[in-house]
């Protein structure tokens, strides 16, 4: 039996029918097509599906969908603001703090909720803060440099 | 490791075996839910275990029973005259921001924040931690060691009890399928310092190859009360007696600490896995004891 939920996805007000086996995962890819936020591990080790829930990341993997109902999502499609890049994106892009891109929006958007919470972060906070998400690409060094960059022009 | 069962159900992918949902507004509404259904209903609370072990199908519930709307399961708060009381509901990044816990014992924030990572910590809950009853789980050992006491509330009522006699075997606990686990108090006490250290691969996402928990109560120099609790090296957190009353009545020294985690050591059962043979964890017992001791004897409750 489909389960009626109204939630915010990136600023929008969203009222909809979930199956109660769907996860927030399932709902954002499949049925709001943002594919931003990735299936890697399915398990809530790897980051790639990473999401923020009420400003802080959680993996949309391990969300049931109708467990969002009330609450604020943001995907990584939420982060630009009419055609103008989050600094964090911005960062990134400098930075090349991306390789296959598959970790990037998790990456991102931990380093949102990190920078939210603390806009001035050491680069021991910001290792912490990304320690739920992987790069198998290896690039860990740039994507440090890349959120310690955005801290400083943000502030 | 068994294969994730992927299915299409008119056209839409289910990752899933699909369930009945329900999200009571109070426990004693989650509890008659529970005791209807019987065995076939789950608890759901943070759902970072849970989901997964659906997911490979070592659990099919026929119904989830979310906490999700009972508010009061979420609060940490203090009562004069009982303790610091966690709601079964708290996150642990929710231990790890609390202010009252700050002030009082430091070591549960900071076992809290050696739990997995940022993510599974803004989910995963004080309860779910419990009621898993996974060995090397970083809740228990500190919790026991502050001598927490657990509220289970079923159909009939509710009962309290030590969280040292709550687990019974890896992933067993004496709850019953119609209670719910409401809360944890950390009862007012004496003691002066206490603290856990956690050995893992990594420094994130890793389950501990040994957590050991100490709290101690030190009156100048004189070890007065000790609570040692060793995770991950029995199928439920154990408390290390020998260790503990070796050290009570006595000065604290190099020498001493060390012979309690020699004892600890010696009482300890570990099993040889994936992460660490039992000879290295029993050795880590003796070493982590020793720090741990040594911790919560010159930090207080860190």
């Amino acid at each position: 039996m489909p389960e009626k939920i109204r939630f915010t996805v990136n600023g929008d007000v969203v009222e909809m029918a979930v199956e109660h086996h769907q996860r927030l995962l399932d709902v954002l890819r499949e049925d709001l097509a943002l594919t931003g936020a990735k299936e890697g591990c399915g398990g809530g080790e790897c980051g790639a599906c990473t999401v923020l829930m009420d400003n802080e990341p959680v993996n949309a993997c391990l969300v049931l969908a109708v467990e969002a109902d009330g609450r604020e999502i943001i995907t990584i499609e939420g982060l630009a603001r009419e055609n103008c890049l989050d600094p964090l994106q911005e960062a990134f892009i400098e930075h090349a703090a991306l390789q296959c891109g598959f970790c990037t929006p998790g990456m991102i958007l931990s380093a949102k909720a990190l920078l939210l919470r603390n806009p001035n972060p050491t680069e021991a906070e910001v290792k912490e803060a990304l320690s739920g998400n992987l790069c198998r690409c290896t690039g860990y060094k740039s994507i440090v440099d890349a959120v310690l960059a955005a801290a400083e022009k943000q502030s | 490791m068994r294969m994730v069962r992927f299915i299409r159900e008119g056209g839409k992918a289910m990752y899933l075996p699909d369930f009945n949902y329900y999200c009571p507004h109070s426990v004693q509404e989650a509890c008659a839910i529970l005791a209807d259904l019987g065995a076939g209903a789950k608890v759901l609370a943070g759902g970072t275990d849970l989901l997964i072990k659906m997911k490979h199908e070592l659990v099919v519930p026929k119904a989830l029973v979310s906490l999700k709307n009972i508010r009061s399961l979420a609060d940490i708060g203090y009562v004069e005259g009982k303790g610091l009381i966690l709601g079964a509901r708290c996150t642990h990044n929710d231990l790890v921001n609390s202010t009252l816990l700050h002030q009082r014992y430091l070591s549960v924030a900071e076992a809290a924040h050696q739990m997995a990572n940022n993510q599974i910590r803004n989910i995963g809950t004080v309860g779910g931690n419990l009621v898993n009853a996974v060995p090397s789980a970083d809740l228990p050992p500190i919790l026991i060691a502050l001598g927490a006491q657990v509220t289970l509330v079923g159909p009939g009522g509710e009962r309290t009890l030590p969280l040292e006699q709550f687990f019974t075997g890896p992933g067993q606990t004496v709850i019953a399928h119609d209670e719910i686990l409401t809360e944890v108090v950390i009862p007012d006490q004496s003691t002066t310092g206490s603290t856990y250290i956690k050995f893992g691969l990594r420094r994130s996402g890793a389950l501990a190859v040994v957590g050991v928990a100490a709290a101690v109560t030190v009156v100048e120099r004189v070890i007065r009360e000790a609570r040692i609790v060793l995770g991950a090296v029995a199928p439920t957190p154990i408390r290390a007696r020998e260790a503990e009353e070796r050290l009570v009545g006595n000065a604290v020294s190099t020498e001493l600490l060390e012979e309690a985690g020699i004892r600890a050591a010696t009482a300890c059962k570990p099993i040889s896995d994936i992460r660490a043979s039992a000879e290295y964890r029993r050795d880590l017992v003796r070493v982590l004891t020793k720090r741990s001791l040594r911790r919560a004897i010159e930090q207080g409750h860190v």
